[in-house]
């Protein structure tokens, strides 16, 4: 991490918020940015949450990185989830690295980063740690609540936990418990930049040695997940890197190579590592199911919430299958439903990139919500 | 609107719970939302319909009635709706089963096979008919099981599914059909609106 957080919009959540795994927290920051005007009957609002490696910087330019923001091909001007028009907010989750309370904050007690002595925490301690923003800036009820990957499951923990604070939802290429193989991907990950030696047990803060191999090699690892065997196919095939044959040596010969080792090098500039472990490990403890006795179904009933639900063909890491599976439960509890699976080749990240048919069922489910929303108030 | 969507709209009560299976491009039930305040949901096999439906701010699911009818609760709506796609089915008989476990009431819309002109297509010309409302030719039809309005009102009693109502429609002309006059609507009629439980 070599960028600067002190200059960016951040409230203190000063209510203890008692985490999943017993720990109480209070006084803590969560860092957020917000896009367009909020109208004068604040019902234009739209919270979207991030996933794993994102953070609140969703459209123009991210002011730490000076990229930018992680969805401009969805949110902006005239955009999908247009900024005329509406209002959005996204903060960096509980545990993370853009300014919100996380392992490498100076825990004031022994003036130390937190490093492993951070709390583990949940998605539903993000979302219960975010909803402190509505409060702040004085939003009853949302337009919606929207978010690809773990930022689907903030979706779905978010309506569960408060269902009269959103009008609808867009859980996008997510699932409402992370599965095995899930988990395994995961773990590959946590491991890549646990084995790096500089991680040292995440005590890594003071002498700015930071564990980068590791958690490049975690990066490449995810990276692979978020594309489809066509994707990759089409993209790099076996084409070499600015060279004619091979070398015969363990240098990136082949273009995808390259392309891993860039995105590893990238990625470490921007993330912490311990993040990195505590936030996949609070998508590997998110099973929505658990949380209600009468399995997911229940966490649904009643809900006036509109919920719509994407999946894309081709992704592997959360396949239609897992879509599907909440679209059973939200159907079994009565709720108002929409579900599509969207017809692309580009995987996992097919939420991120420019997908003109996902894009314009997104917006045309908003614009529509916002038309019925408006006319309810 | 089509007079079919008219008729079927004319059935439902306000603000009923309402589920139309095939729901295509969702104009039903837009007009159901708008004109009676129900809440209608769909489900659609194809792709292109369910996103257009999802554009209006429509509930509708992308899915096999086929296969996934099987996922909403007993009695979960007062209505459930099957517009011309019965016959369209692998096997009808499991199908209208799910819509009658899910739904309080069905209304199902057939393409009548013992339509005249139909008859007369095959008795005259010895060819497979094709009409206004059976466009296909043999080799590209997706209609696997059709029946005549007789067939279906038979087959109901066979069931012992009730029927409450059975309306025949002939072009913009709607009449009621009942056993007295079963034969000669089923020759008359293009499409027959039953309301069965």
């Amino acid at each position: 991490m070599n960028y600067k957080i002190e200059n960016i919009k951040k409230i203190i959540v000063t209510n203890p918020l008692k985490l999943d795994c017993g720990q109480t927290i209070k006084d803590f920051p969560i860092a957020y940015e917000t896009y367009g005007e909020l109208n004068k009957k604040k019902n234009n609002a739209i919270l979207i949450f991030h996933a794993l490696t994102g953070d609140q910087f969703v459209a123009g330019d991210n002011p730490i990185t000076n990229k930018g923001g992680w969805w401009t091909t969805a949110v902006g001007p005239g955009k999908a989830i247009d900024t005329d028009k509406y209002f959005i907010i996204c903060a960096n989750v509980l545990g993370g690295c853009m300014g919100s309370f996380g392992p490498k904050d100076i825990n004031t007690k022994n003036n130390q980063p937190y490093g492993l002595k951070f709390p583990v925490i949940t998605i539903k301690d993000m979302v219960r740690a975010q909803e402190s923003i509505l409060e702040h800036l004085k939003i009853s009820k949302l337009l919606s609540v929207l978010g690809g990957s773990m930022g689907g499951m903030q979706v779905l923990q978010f309506c569960a936990l408060y269902p009269d604070k959103t009008f609808s939802a867009i859980p996008i290429a997510s699932t409402a418990s992370h599965n095995a193989q899930q988990i395994a991907l995961n773990e590959l990950a946590r491991q890549a930049i646990m084995s790096d030696p500089l991680w040292n047990k995440g005590n890594y803060y003071q002498d700015k040695k930071v564990p980068k191999n590791g958690l490049a090699v975690a990066r490449m690892a995810a990276h692979i997940t978020y594309m489809s065997d066509k994707g990759l196919q089409e993209k790099f095939g076996r084409k070499l890197q600015e060279k004619k044959d091979y070398e015969f040596t363990f240098d990136a010969d082949f273009q995808i190579e390259s392309y891993l080792r860039h995105q590893g090098k990238v990625f470490v500039e921007r993330f912490d590592a311990n993040s990195y472990l505590y936030i996949s490990r609070a998508m590997d403890y998110f099973d929505l199911s658990k949380q209600f006795k009468n399995g997911l179904s229940e966490a649904f009933q009643n809900h006036n919430t509109k919920f719509l639900i994407i999946s894309f063909s081709s992704d592997w890491l959360y396949p239609t299958k897992n879509s599907k599976e909440i679209v059973i439960a939200l159907n079994a509890s009565g709720a108002n439903v929409a579900f599509a699976e969207i017809k692309t080749d580009k995987g996992h990240d097919s939420f991120l990139v420019d997908e003109p048919e996902f894009l314009k069922t997104i917006k045309g489910f908003l614009d529509s919500n916002f038309e019925i929303f408006k006319n309810e108030k | 609107m089509k007079n079919e969507f008219k008729i079927i709209a004319n059935l439902l009560p306000l603000q009923s719970r309402v589920l139309d299976v095939g729901c295509g491009d969702g104009t039903l039930i837009k007009a159901l939302i708008k004109e009676k305040d129900i809440d209608a949901r769909g489900i659609e096999l194809e792709e292109d319909k369910v996103k257009e439906c999802i554009s209006k701010g429509l509930s509708v699911i992308e899915g096999d009635a086929e296969t996934e009818l099987s996922q909403f609760p007993d009695k979960a709506f007062d209505f459930v709706i099957l517009s011309q796609t019965l016959q369209a089915f692998y096997q009808p008989e499991n199908v209208l089963a799910q819509l009658l476990r899910i739904g309080d009431k069905v209304i199902i819309s057939i393409p009548n096979f013992g339509y005249w002109q139909i008859r007369a297509s095959l008795l005259f010309f010895g060819k497979m008919p094709v009409t206004k409302s059976l466009p296909y030719t043999w080799y590209n039809t997706p209609n696997l099981h059709m029946c005549s309005i007789k067939d279906f009102y038979h087959f109901c009693e066979r069931k012992k599914i009730k029927i409450n109502k059975v309306i025949g429609i002939n072009g913009e002309k709607t009449s009621s059909i009942y056993r007295i006059n079963l034969e000669m609507k089923n020759l008359l009629s293009e499409v027959g609106i039953f309301l069965i439980s």
